[in-house]
């Protein structure tokens, strides 16, 4: 596995190449879940992707940059995929739990470079409420160490609007060209969730169809 | 290298220090009496603690110790990997621990600063004796209501423009200049303020580097942004609020204010609370009548023992 070192502002991000391009299919990029990083090998449900597979390990996780002090949003991170796309180019992207939330944010951010973006189950899937959040102010221990014990306590309670995620679907309809960009493989499905699932332009395929999809 | 600036009335912090925020080192200035009760001053988005050069001296000279620190990525405070409103939250924490324990003290907090107080205000009430919000009242998110599909249009613009900052500020420095130059750059966004005062902030709130001076706000933060939260949330909080409360608005419209009007907030006002309003005034009242702010605040705060 090659790794690339990526710059988003201050902080350094990994992205793997999980394994390389034999035809000159379009890559698949996979987004972990919140706590995880970029597997070592091949997922066994990816296989079946004919373009090179790459891994990106968010900031504060895996190899990425621990930050001082935390700070951490969803929003944020869309930077961190944005880098990768810069880097790839056009990708489908597979994103688990936390990963996938950035999958549809990245794919209304990134409409053409976007080229289909599957949401399945994982760490971190659900954030926040749907609604006002009450503040909360803990301190924790700051050890530095990957996965940031604050990106563990931010990122899972930051607010999950279905109003706001529903915005992002319409945003890659409305630019990608593609008839449905957006694919929910995900069977748990927080509120936000549900509500782009129901929204037009959005599939619900199993995994291994929507891979064939973004195929084709 | 220039003879520092002076400002009619502006007074340099009597103490200087820095607190340890998991990390990230936040400057904290302190005017008056380091024995007398706490007044937390809390600024705003891309101000810094120095803004309140004039102000704080005449809070001080009330009998309070007054003490304000530069938010991070702002002022003297360390640029950092990320900033977000609950980083702010958990920095002022930070200090209100270092200054006062978990005793109560008075609060005011300016723009931004008045709605991260709100929300504090709310998750750790014990911290607050009285609170002071000027024009940090929310109501609604900038910019008109749209009809849905004109929301992800106006999203679409406002995230693209985003990522295109994101991807330039990774080697990104602030652009140098002279003092009158910089003061001219804030005075778009400061159109209300004399520029004589707008000079002696670059003094106070840039650097001088061999080619110029450059305000030491971090380069990769941006006004604005977007995210699912919404400003009035802050607001909501008000209503439960159980220590004195002055809420102050004002009606003069320009590029920093949030154009908040009292018939929109009234309600959440709490029971112990009043709102003042100044049609003529801007959103920097503070600086724009600094003296006649002071005397309402002192009079609101009442006798500091």
């Amino acid at each position: 596995m090659s790794t690339v070192t990526l710059t988003h502002n201050r902080v350094s991000l990994a992205l793997h190449e999980l394994r390389p391009a034999s035809t000159s299919h379009r890559p698949l990029l996979l987004l972990h879940g919140l706590g995880e990083c970029t597997p070592a090998t091949v997922p066994d449900d990816l296989e079946s992707w004919a373009g090179a597979i790459w891994g990106l390990d968010f900031t504060g996780h895996g190899e990425s940059t621990i930050p001082v002090g935390g700070g951490y949003t969803a929003e944020v991170l869309i930077g961190d995929v944005d880098a990768a796309l810069n880097h790839l180019g056009e990708a489908t992207i597979i994103g688990r739990g936390l990963g996938g939330y950035l999958a549809l944010l990245a794919a209304g951010a990134r409409p053409r470079a976007v080229r289909g973006a599957i949401i399945t189950d994982g760490p971190g899937l659900s954030g926040g409420p749907n609604d006002a959040i009450a503040p909360q102010v803990v301190r924790l221990v700051d050890d530095r160490r990957a996965p940031d014990s604050y990106a563990l306590h931010e990122l899972s309670r930051d607010v999950r609007s279905a109003e706001y995620a529903v915005d992002f679907v319409r945003m890659a309809v409305a630019n990608s060209g593609l008839a449905e960009p957006i694919n929910v493989a995900a069977v748990f499905r927080p509120p936000w969730l549900d509500a782009v699932a129901a929204a037009p332009g959005v599939a619900s395929m199993c995994l291994a169809d929507a891979l064939d999809f973004y195929r084709a | 290298m220039e003879p520092p600036r002076t400002f009619p009335g502006a007074v340099s912090p009597d103490r200087h220090y820095r607190v340890n925020a998991d990390g990230v080192g936040i400057a904290v200035n302190e005017w008056g009496d380091e024995e007398a009760p706490v007044l937390m001053l809390v600024h705003g988005g891309a101000d810094f603690s120095r803004t309140f050069d004039v102000f704080a001296p005449m809070l001080a000279a009330g009998g309070w110790r007054v003490v304000a620190w530069d938010h991070r990525g702002h002022g003297d405070s360390d640029h950092t990997h990320l900033y977000s409103f609950e980083a702010d939250l958990r920095d002022a924490v930070r200090v209100f621990d270092t200054v006062a324990g978990q005793q109560p003290v008075a609060v005011l907090g300016h723009s931004k600063g008045g709605s991260i107080m709100s929300s504090l205000a709310d998750a750790q009430p014990f911290r607050f004796r009285a609170f002071v919000n000027l024009d940090g009242i929310p109501y609604r998110r900038p910019g008109p209501d749209l009809p849905e599909f004109q929301r992800a249009d106006a999203l679409n613009t406002e995230v693209a423009s985003w990522l295109e900052h994101r991807r330039r500020s990774s080697n990104g420095s602030r652009k140098p200049g002279t003092i009158p130059e910089l003061a001219a750059r804030r005075a778009n966004v400061n159109p209300r303020l004399t520029r004589e005062w707008l000079e002696y902030l670059v003094t106070v709130g840039a650097r001088e580097d061999a080619d110029g001076w450059r305000w030491k706000l971090d380069p990769s933060m941006r006004m604005g942004g977007f995210g699912p939260w919404r400003p009035e949330w802050a607001l909501f909080r008000l209503a439960g609020l159980a220590v004195p409360f002055l809420g102050v608005l004002v009606g003069a419209e320009e590029p920093m204010g949030w154009g908040t009007k009292p018939h929109q907030v009234e309600k959440f006002i709490p029971r112990h609370g009043r709102l003042e309003y100044f049609e003529e005034l801007g959103h920097f009242i503070h600086i724009e009548q600094p003296r006649m702010v002071a005397d309402m605040v002192l009079d609101f705060l009442g006798d500091p023992a």
